[in-house]
């Protein structure tokens, strides 16, 4: 067993990308050794390493030889083969192209007939030598959100220049070559605090340790560990202080460093005054800073940085004096941009939004406005029709002023804070509560773990914009297809899902989809797979399985159905994931595929058959016809106060009748006209009792 | 103040100088600021024309770049309308690329093991001019201090050789040496009279930041300024469309002649235009895409006539 070692060095890798290449190479690696027979299951580890750096694998357990392989080829038939029993052209072609002696073909059978066969013998190839042919081109199929090019004639893309390659299979190098760079035994450490000098690795196992007297801690587990416990440190530095956590910064700068340590620093806490959305803005996305609390959870006027360094005392003052230099310098220009957006409120920006564009055929976001204002209009009309109370006047200043943030200096700067910065200056402004946070939430959810506005104003208003966007998107031919998604209207619907679900407003799917269509001038009504009621139903189907984590057969059971509210759907799939393991709902469920087979193959028209109770002659099928007119009724009362539990314990309940009914009853008798009343028997069970969910859905098991 | 405002920080001249010298020394031209407004280094033609074809360049020069968006009436300490970049060009790109600008981070006196660097993904792209590229922004202390850009496409030519970009940015990296909190407070040069004299960056410009805000908000005339817009893109237009009818095997010392660097000046008198109107708050929605469209048919037209030029003439 040998163990193995790839390192490709490279200049620095965007962040966002480290993570999902590391992974990627470990499994680009293990499937060519497994598929190269280089791997013996039970045995070999597999371990990975990353930093901006360098991408590396390290295998234990590789064979050093193929393990070696027996294969049967078959080829011509035995007759084309060896006609009249001695070897013919077609025999000696297949021996050739199979490299071994035509006195070695042998007969096989086959359901297909007799065919002339070869037992080839694979002699297994030493590990060096495959490896230097397979691992090229693994490097190669690496997959990069972005890719360039570096080197004259553009040999290869990848996502920055490649600077070395190290790849040792125990002491020895293996002979490999990409993008015009040799694998040797050789890496690099920390750009300065190793500089440019070569660490040499003679063997896979001391890896790591090589790197970490280089000042590069490879593993990103411990460097991740590494970083959160500097930052606990360094929060305790202020009594009863803690930094603020953020899991996705934490990622950011692990991929960032390969040598974490953090400092704290400071800022002047009058710029406290202003709001902590802009200071935490400033802090985490544009410095990659941790943001500090109090006891409280109030900001303190402390930051943490985590550097790619290790200084001394004076580097650490020099470091920490330059990042408070910059931090000062954004919060000056924050407060500077607040006050003089000031001087024209929010009411007098409206106008400015004619040069802000919202897309290009559809315009600036003033018309973007005004489609929005038609929208949050209809949807207010529809749900206060349901007794449901809407500031009207507060709702339409809120949907009028909800982009004018775009056009102040706040936004401009920190585009990741619009709607938060229009919430604050309506907030600022006297323009009231109601308004100040409509406008703020306007953009949640912004994903599925977000929460909804709290208030019926700003959920009005998030849907309306997000449903004059789709409507409008999908009228000039932007619908999403595929991997496409550039205006991200799967996630806008998904906001549309989650906020009518959670809100509980009356409105259905489809409601909404006719109100858009209605109410914008600029909708189009579009037809199959790329409609805007498809698209909508997708979202909710989405939204039941991976954000509630319902069953799949269940949530299509549900939505076969047709469409309700979006909280109707939840019950009745909530609902029948209750039951959905009973016997007896099983058994309906399959009688009711049956049933519907049935009546697919049946040549008789099955539209408006009424039943003839005179018809009825078998007593199983007479006890079908009586249960089921006796239990449709107290299902239908139970569907209507929603009770779908007791609902479909009740059709449940039916079960014996069902059963008794297909035992003993032939639905395709030979007589036409027994044979018409039970298919509209059947048919009339099936339509009464799959109001609730199409039980021929459920999926056994 | 504190540990790093040595009294020898260098002044804003002298910083320009070290990065020149830097430069020359490892086989830079040093060619001078183009005197046609540009929004950045990069549209100079020393850059936006040199990328293009085979030919090695390395080229080095200080570029005051415009943006009249930018101007801020000369009252924000950390923006400008006018600031000045030095522009690097190395085509090929060298192996060692990164150690070298590292060294030349050295040669203006920061001494890295005392300080934090980081390079951080960022792409460059220019839609008016058909270009962009892979990169970084190289982050010092938390301060960004250099775009550093591996072009891939230019004029909407792809690229062969690569060339990389390092675009400093002269007055953030001078104040931050002198550790002032103003750009306005950097020592652009140190006079040696008796007593010695220092000249401030808000002496030598302040005035001109102040005016042509301005003028770049308020006076400039919005119906001239798109009569020359449109002047000069038919002027362009009209030299571009001599080339589409030049004949291809037109004489080589036709060829050198035909004035596509000329053209290349129109279209960015047009590019500055396009912002100038910008600033005045002149351009409406249907009309800005409309005019970037514009702009970028100039640039990929005469990024294909320069291209086909010293193809022939190489």
């Amino acid at each position: 067993m040998a163990d193995l070692l790839l390192e490709i060095g490279l200049e620095e890798i965007p962040a966002r990308m480290i993570a999902a290449a590391e992974a990627e190479l470990a499994t680009r690696i293990e499937g060519v050794l497994t598929k190269q027979r280089l791997l013996v299951a039970p045995g070999a580890a597999i371990t990975s390493y990353s930093t901006p750096r360098r991408l590396a694998v390290r295998v234990e357990g590789v064979l050093a030889r193929q393990l070696d392989m027996q294969e049967q080829l078959t080829g011509p038939s035995w007759k084309a083969a060896f006609p009249d029993g001695q070897p013919g052209p077609a025999a000696q072609a297949f021996a050739k192209k199979a490299g071994v002696a035509v006195a070695a073909l042998e007969k096989i059978t086959t359901p297909k007939g007799e065919y002339a066969s070869a037992l080839i013998h694979r002699p297994g190839r030493g590990a060096e030598q495959v490896l230097s042919e397979e691992l090229p081109r693994e490097i190669g199929a690496l997959s990069w959100p972005k890719a360039m090019y570096w080197r004259p004639n553009k040999p290869e893309r990848f996502v920055r220049p490649l600077r070395w390659l190290l790849c040792l299979l125990d002491e020895e190098v293996v002979p490999l070559e990409f993008a015009g760079i040799r694998a040797s035994n050789v890496t690099y450490g920390h750009r300065v605090l190793y500089g440019e000098r070569p660490v040499p690795i003679p063997r896979p196992a001391v890896y790591l340790a090589a790197l970490q007297a280089a000042f590069v801690d490879a593993d990103v587990a411990s460097r991740r560990h590494r970083i959160r416990k500097a930052l606990d440190a360094a929060a305790r530095i202020v009594p009863g202080a803690r930094w603020r956590e953020d899991e996705a910064l934490v990622e950011q700068v692990t991929h960032l460093t390969e040598w974490p340590t953090v400092l704290t620093g400071n800022f002047q806490p009058e710029y406290l005054a202003l709001p902590e959305e802009v200071l935490v803005t400033v802090m985490r996305d544009h410095q990659k800073y941790f943001a500090v609390e109090d006891k409280q959870g109030a900001l303190a006027p402390h930051f943490l940085a985590v550097l790619n360094t290790q200084v001394d005392a004076e580097g650490l003052a020099i470091i920490r004096h330059g990042n408070e230099r910059v931090l000062r310098a954004r919060f000056n220009d924050a407060r500077f941009f607040w006050n003089f957006d000031q001087k024209i409120p929010l009411t007098g920006r409206l106008e400015k939004l004619k040069t802000v564009t919202f897309q290009r055929d559809l315009g600036s976001y003033f018309s973007k406005t005004e489609s929005n204002l038609r929208m949050a209009k209809a949807v207010t009309a529809a749900v206060s029709a349901q007794g449901i109370l809407v500031d009207h006047a507060a709702l339409e200043q809120a949907v009028l002023l909800a982009k004018t943030d775009l056009t102040t200096e706040l936004v401009k700067e920190f585009t990741e804070l619009q709607g938060i910065v229009g919430g604050l200056y309506a907030r600022a402004q006297g323009l009231g509560e109601t308004v100040a946070q409509a406008i703020y939430f306007q953009y949640l959810p912004a994903s599925v773990d977000d929460p909804i506005p709290a208030a019926v104003e700003g959920q009005i208003l998030g849907l309306a914009d997000r449903m004059a966007t789709i409507t409008e998107m999908f009228a000039i031919g932007l619908a999403p297809s595929g991997s496409k998604d550039p205006f991200a209207l799967r996630r806008a619907a998904n906001g549309v899902v989650k906020i009518l679900a959670e809100s509980g407003l009356p409105l259905t799917l489809t409601a909404l989809e006719t109100i858009a269509l209605e109410s914008l001038p600029r909708a189009r009504s579009g037809e199959g797979a790329g409609s805007l009621g498809v698209f909508l139903k997708e979202r909710l189907d989405f939204y039941l399985r991976e954000v509630r984590g319902y069953a799949y057969d269940v949530v299509n059971a549900v939505l076969s159905t047709g469409l309700t509210t979006v909280t109707d759907a939840i019950a009745r799939v909530q609902a029948l994931t209750q039951v959905r393991g009973s016997d007896d709902l099983v058994a309906i469920s399959t009688a009711f595929k049956r049933i519907k087979n049935i009546l697919r193959q049946a040549t008789e028209k099955q539209d408006g058959e009424s039943i003839a109770g005179d018809a009825l002659i078998e007593p199983a099928e007479r006890q079908l016809y009586d249960d089921a007119a006796r239990v449709a009724p107290q299902v239908e009362a139970l569907r209507a106060r929603q009770d779908y539990l007791q609902a479909l314990e009740c059709i449940a309940t039916l079960r014996p009748a069902i059963d008794g009914f297909f035992d003993q009853v032939m639905v395709m008798a030979p007589e036409a006209h027994l044979r018409r009343n039970r298919l509209a028997l059947i048919a009339s069970v099936l339509s009464d009792f799959s109001r609730i969910a199409d039980f021929s859905e459920i999926v056994p098991g | 103040m504190t540990v790093i405002a040595e009294k020898k920080a260098l002044t804003f001249q002298e910083l320009l100088f070290r990065l020149q010298k830097f430069w020359a020394d490892r086989g830079c031209v040093l060619q001078q600021p183009y005197d046609v407004e540009v929004g950045a280094g990069t549209m100079s033609p020393d850059t936006f024309l040199r990328v293009l074809g085979p030919k090695p360049v390395r080229i080095a020069y200080a570029q005051p770049s415009r943006r009249p968006a930018d101007g801020r009436y000369g009252e924000n300490p950390n923006r400008l309308y006018k600031h000045q970049q030095l522009q690097v060009i190395l085509k090929p790109t060298p192996d060692d690329v990164l150690d070298q600008y590292l060294g030349s981070l050295k040669a203006i006196g920061i001494d890295l093991s005392k300080h934090d660097i980081k390079f951080e993904e960022d792409n460059w792209e220019a839609p008016t001019l058909g270009a962009w590229g892979i990169g970084w922004q190289v982050m010092l202390d938390g301060l960004e201090i250099t775009q550093f850009t591996y072009f891939q496409q230019c004029g909407g030519l792809d690229l062969d050789p690569i060339s990389a970009e390092i675009t400093y940015g002269l007055e953030r990296i001078a104040a931050f040496l002198q550790d002032v909190d103003s750009i306005y407070d950097v020592i652009w040069a140190r006079i040696p009279a008796t007593p010695p004299r220092s000249v401030t960056y808000g002496e030598v410009r302040h005035l001109e930041e102040v005016q042509f805000s301005v003028y770049n908000f308020e006076d400039a005339d919005v119906e001239k300024l798109w009569e020359h817009l449109r002047l000069y893109e038919s002027e362009c237009q009209q030299l571009l469309s001599r080339v589409s009818q030049q004949p291809e095997d037109l004489a080589l010392a036709e060829l050198r002649r035909f004035p596509v660097l000329a053209a290349y000046d129109l279209c960015l008198k047009c590019s500055h235009l396009f912002n100038l109107l910008d600033a005045r708050g002149a351009i409406s929605v249907t009309e800005r895409v409309g005019i970037i469209a514009r702009i970028r048919v100039l640039a990929v037209g005469i990024a294909k006539a320069y291209s086909r030029m010293i193809a022939r003439t190489a």
